[in-house]
């Protein structure tokens, strides 16, 4: 990894002063955006054909987080989420389970209760979704009100207006704190990649991430345009590879917003194995947090079943 | 004859690297006036003396070559104060190198120092008028600047001794080229009070180096030389002597501005053919992103 | 579930060329057999099968090409208005991208480059570059040389196998939009794109003779540019056959122009942009197999980050996938020819003997065909062969520097000078460097980009005259009267 620290020691020893956080984020090596964009681009002219589109249709419906962050969501819309989570395809139990469903904390109990047993996990926003404007006591007390009810992963935000001020350390802390927070839960940190305006930034903010204890960094909260982007999750899977490689930990990467489609979706994995490689190709270290995604998902491997297109009317609408 | 003082004359040497050397070889030979009748002795250049002055030349090129053009405009401007005050032996050479009336031969000198002028106003504007900004298709921001090609040998007029040989002269240093001169074999007088003005202009040495002697034994070594980088065969009267020099020059690829088959009118407005020659495309691209 | 994720072969089909048995030169805007010469086949460089026999035009057919060229000059395209020669370069470059697919497809077969790059470069490049010059024809008097720029006559082009019809299209669209008329060779071993051009040339119903294309080897292309009624001649390839031309031209009248070898350095800075450099870095040798005549086959490393930007390297380029060019996954196709191949292995075995250490991505090697794999030497010195000769296959030689200007003289430390490479945030060392750097071409923070606009063409060996842009109708044009 090309970056002027060498060993985990003194990645800890950065987070001490403002000063020595600022510097050491700002000494990562920059992003050319031009140069990330063709590479993100050339990689989407992969051709995944027959037998690789078929495991890779699989393999997305594994990593998807079932996603409802509506103000309407009901208890009704959450069940039905999660029948939906436990089996895509109700007339083909091959079609794997997703891998969790995503919701808000006031519903993580009824979600857990529909998913017992499944093997789907129940991941809940947390910290002020979506714009982490609050203070961090309440951020705490949301973040420690969902793994209560049940959550297993927890999607924080970060706080933009801090990390945009330079108030690095702010964002740093805030993170640790909620780390803690979890418990056993899985912490999945949200950068809302589309507000920080810079891939250099979205670099940085994956570092300050990964530094603070983050299981996963994640793209976007899906309530910002733009959300998720090839780009950009190149730049994030250059960053948690980068982070193994100096410090031998895993982190994984969740892309959220804007997926709708399997060929989409496919390219976020041709993305993840040739920057990552195989490690990463699974849903302990990818994600994609997405709703309508699963449908199309679900129409392609129809459509590589039977041989011909299929439509709407053959696939649940929940 | 007359009770008078004797003329101190002058003796003619090479200009190599600023100074004025003889030849190494200690040659010379007798240049004559239009008439045949004895003018002076100048030095005889060979090959080490073309090697020497290709040395000096590629030794001057960095600096002169990154001058800044306002710089360079301004040495030209001044090199054609230093002709302007040099005037009356400039037309007395021409006078008596081409067998000219004086009348022609101050128009010539004349025409010979605005030609200075008007290169020296090219300095800063060449880049202007050759380059570009390229509208290319991406998000890359790409222009083209014409750099000097480098150290150039220049086979100058033969019959225009002076106005000829500022008009192959003066384009090539003033796009940042270096040049040694291989001055008219029969009509070398003028090339080397021309050498002493700029000797006394601000112009650095080894920018312009000029030799006398016999075109036909120095060039070939110009052609061949690998540290030169294009070659104008302005004078060259003996068409073996074009293709054998062409066929050299290809060793290395030296950009080559062809013999005329008749030596051109000087007075003419000289067009951009010689700054377009002495300068080639650079073209630089760059991302444009955030 | 840890799977790992190969991607099934995807082929495009080739169905969609349709190829002869054999071909004939197009001369006067017919297809002909040959009067003398002798046919060759050309074959699919990955499968060593053959395509199709194609003929090798001899002295006669170089004259008959040449004198239908001399003919279209003066009985029709001279006479035919700028704006008129313009809207034949248009309807090419709309026939051109029409039928995009199946000239990716050829060229791919007849070259061996990935359809990757014959579908999103070469072909996208070469409509480009019709249409850009298309718009030059009816605007020549801004070109910079006066009002009323003449064209020079008949235009003789000899092209090389790296990149057929793109090569084509930057010698063929600014030759006629200058108003000359052309008799082009294309290289002996990718002459079949060419022959496609020709029948392009005749549904533009394109006057007879404008353009002619004879296929042959050398021998053709030498017979060509010493044919007396050539005007103008023009030629990309190695140095040293266009040292040849230069000399066998000497003393006439006819203007040159070269295009020929490089051995770029691609300069990284301590403070590059790394993954953005090290895909600069692939891209710039690995790109065509590294037939590519700018390609950056010396890469210049700041040592504080060499080991770090080697490393990367080495695993990116794990990830290239190698084999059979028509598959739309395939990054690294096969190697032009049999001879090529010799070459780029003898000068590999030479950077072995110098000491340099070799390292080869991983990729199985297809049985027959002509192959080699990604290669990058490290510990290379100035003085090794593979650091000064064009090895023109997918060879990188490394070596490192410690200052700017050290990085500088090394770049310039060699014949050649047609392009380099800069990595680096800072842009005022960017524009410093570059100006330093005796080279035609400069990418900074990118490389191996190619634009109809962007002028290209090389310093010292590399050649002289442009390609592109407003300097590069200058090849093609000169001032009225001259």
């Amino acid at each position: 990894m090309p970056n002027t620290m060498n060993q985990v020691a003194t990645l800890t020893q950065v987070t001490e002063t403002p000063n020595a956080l600022a510097e050491f984020l700002r000494g990562l090596p920059g992003v050319d955006a031009v140069g990330a964009d063709q590479r993100a681009a050339s990689l989407a002219t992969r051709s995944i054909k027959t037998e690789s589109k078929r495991r890779a249709i699989d393999l997305a419906i594994s990593m998807i987080d079932l996603t409802t962050l509506e103000g309407a969501d009901t208890q009704g819309k959450v069940k039905a989420m999660c029948a939906k989570a436990r089996h895509p395809d109700p007339l083909n139990s091959e079609v794997p389970h997703v891998a969790a469903v995503c919701v808000y904390p006031d519903l993580v109990a009824i979600a857990s209760k529909e998913l017992v047993g499944s093997g789907v996990a129940v991941a809940s926003v947390a910290t002020a979704f979506p714009s982490g404007r609050a203070d961090l006591q309440t951020k705490l007390s949301d973040t420690r009100f969902a793994v209560s009810q049940g959550a297993t992963e927890i999607d924080m935000v970060i706080d933009r207006g801090a990390f945009l001020s330079g108030d690095y350390l702010k964002v740093y802390s805030e993170i640790v704190a909620t780390k803690s927070a979890c418990g056993d839960a899985h912490l999945k940190v949200i950068l809302e990649t589309g507000e920080l305006a810079t891939y250099d930034n979205v670099r940085r903010a994956s570092w300050l991430a990964m530094i603070a204890g983050a299981d996963f960094i994640k793209t976007s909260t899906g309530k910002v345009t733009p959300a998720a982007t090839l780009p950009v999750t190149l730049i994030m899977l250059e960053a948690v590879r980068d982070f193994r490689e100096q410090t031998g930990r895993m982190v994984g990467v969740k892309a959220a917003g804007g997926i709708r489609t399997a060929k989409d979706a496919i390219k976020y994995l041709v993305l993840v194995n040739e920057t990552c490689g195989p490690d990463w190709l699974t849903p302990q270290y990818f994600r994609l947090g997405a709703s309508i995604l699963l449908n199309d998902l679900l129409q392609q491997r129809q459509k590589m079943i039977t041989g011909h297109y299929s439509g709407p009317d053959y696939v649940t609408i929940d | 004859m007359s009770t008078g003082r004797l003329e101190i004359r002058k003796t003619y040497k090479l200009f190599i690297g600023g100074e004025f050397p003889r030849s190494e070889s200690g040659r010379s030979y007798e240049v004559t006036d239009s008439k045949n009748r004895f003018l002076a002795n100048a030095a005889m250049g060979s090959r080490k003396d073309a090697r020497d002055a290709v040395r000096a030349a590629r030794t001057a090129y960095e600096k002169w070559s990154n001058a800044s053009a306002y710089n360079r405009g301004q040495i030209l401007y001044r090199i054609a104060e230093m002709m302007e005050g040099r005037k009356e032996q400039f037309v007395s050479e021409v006078m008596s190198s081409e067998g000219c009336t004086k009348p022609v031969a101050n128009k010539i000198v004349t025409a010979a120092i605005d030609r200075w002028v008007w290169y020296a106003g090219w300095a800063d504007k060449f880049a202007t008028v050759a380059g570009s900004t390229n509208p290319v298709a991406g998000p890359y921001y790409n222009f083209s600047t014409p750099v000097p090609i480098g150290v150039v040998a220049l086979v100058a007029p033969a019959k225009s001794s002076l106005l000829g040989l500022v008009s192959v002269v003066a384009p090539a240093i003033v796009v940042g080229c270096t040049a040694v001169v291989i001055a008219s074999e029969n009509r070398p007088l003028p090339a080397i009070t021309l050498s002493e003005a700029l000797a006394t202009s601000d112009l650095p040495g080894g920018v312009i180096n000029i030799l006398t002697g016999n075109t036909g034994e120095i060039t070939p070594w110009l052609a061949s030389h690998a540290d030169v980088n294009g070659l104008d065969l302005a004078g060259v009267t003996n068409p073996a002597l074009a293709i054998e020099l062409t066929q050299s020059a290809a060793g290395t690829i030296k950009r080559v501005l062809p013999r005329p088959t008749v030596e051109p009118d000087w007075f003419k407005d000289p067009g951009l053919e010689r700054l377009n020659f002495y300068a080639e495309a650079r073209t630089v691209w760059h991302p444009i992103g955030v | 579930m840890n799977q790992s994720f190969e991607y099934s072969p995807a082929p495009e089909s080739r169905a969609i060329v349709n190829l002869a048995t054999s071909y004939g030169l197009f001369i006067d805007g017919k297809f002909a057999q040959g009067q003398d010469g002798a046919p060759f086949k050309t074959i699919d460089p990955a499968t060593e099968e053959v395509l199709a026999e194609v003929w090798g035009a001899g002295p006669k057919d170089v004259n008959r090409a040449v004198t239908a060229a001399r003919k279209a000059y003066n009985q029709t395209w001279r006479k035919t208005s700028g704006r008129e020669r313009g809207k034949y370069l248009y309807r090419i470059a709309r026939i051109i991208q029409e039928r995009s697919r199946e000239l990716a497809v050829l060229e791919s077969l007849d070259n061996g480059k990935p359809i990757r790059e014959s579908r999103d470069v070469d072909i996208p490049l070469v409509a480009a570059h019709f249409f850009y010059h298309a718009g030059w024809a009816d605007k020549l008097d801004y070109v910079g040389l006066g009002s009323s720029p003449s064209a020079y006559g008949v235009a003789a082009q000899v092209i090389p196998w790296n990149f057929p019809l793109l090569m084509l299209a930057w010698k063929v669209a600014p030759a006629l939009a200058a108003g000359n008329t052309v008799v082009l060779k294309p290289a002996e071993t990718t002459p079949l794109s060419a022959l496609w051009f020709a029948e392009i040339c005749q549904q533009a119903e394109l006057p007879n003779g404008v353009v002619n294309i004879i296929t042959g080897d050398g021998a053709t292309g030498a017979a060509l540019v010493s044919h007396p009624d050539v005007d103008k001649v023009a030629f990309t390839g190695s140095t040293e056959v266009g040292r040849q031309i230069a000399i066998s031209i000497a003393g006439t009248k006819k203007s040159l122009t070269l295009e020929l070898g490089g051995k770029a350095a691609n300069i990284v800075f301590d403070d590059a942009p790394i993954d953005q450099a090290v895909e600069g870095i692939v891209n710039g040798i690995f790109f065509n197999q590294g037939h590519v005549c700018c390609a950056g086959s010396r890469l210049l490393v700041q040592e504080s980050i060499a080991d770090a930007v080697i490393d990367s390297l080495k695993r990116r380029l794990s990830t290239l996938r190698l084999g059979d060019p028509l598959d739309k996954n395939t990054d690294i196709g096969a190697i032009n020819s049999a001879p090529q191949l010799a070459k780029i292995v003898e000068l590999a075995k030479s950077g072995e003997l110098d000491g340099a250490n070799k390292w080869q991505a991983p990729c199985q090697i297809p049985e027959k065909g002509y192959w080699f794999a990604p290669t990058v030497f490290t510990n290379v010195t100035q003085s090794h062969r593979i650091a000064r000769e064009e090895i023109f296959g997918p060879v990188l030689s490394t070596l490192t520097f410690r200052t700017p200007s050290e990085a500088v003289e090394k770049a310039n430390n060699t014949p050649f000078g047609l392009s380099a490479g800069i990595w680096t945030e800072k842009g005022s060392r960017i524009l410093q460097i570059a100006s330093q750097l005796k080279a035609g071409v400069i990418w900074a923070n990118t490389f191996n980009r190619f634009d109809p606009a962007s002028p290209f063409g090389g310093f010292k060996e590399s050649g002289y005259g442009r390609e592109g842009g407003r300097q590069g109708m200058l090849g093609y044009l000169r001032p009225r009267g001259k």
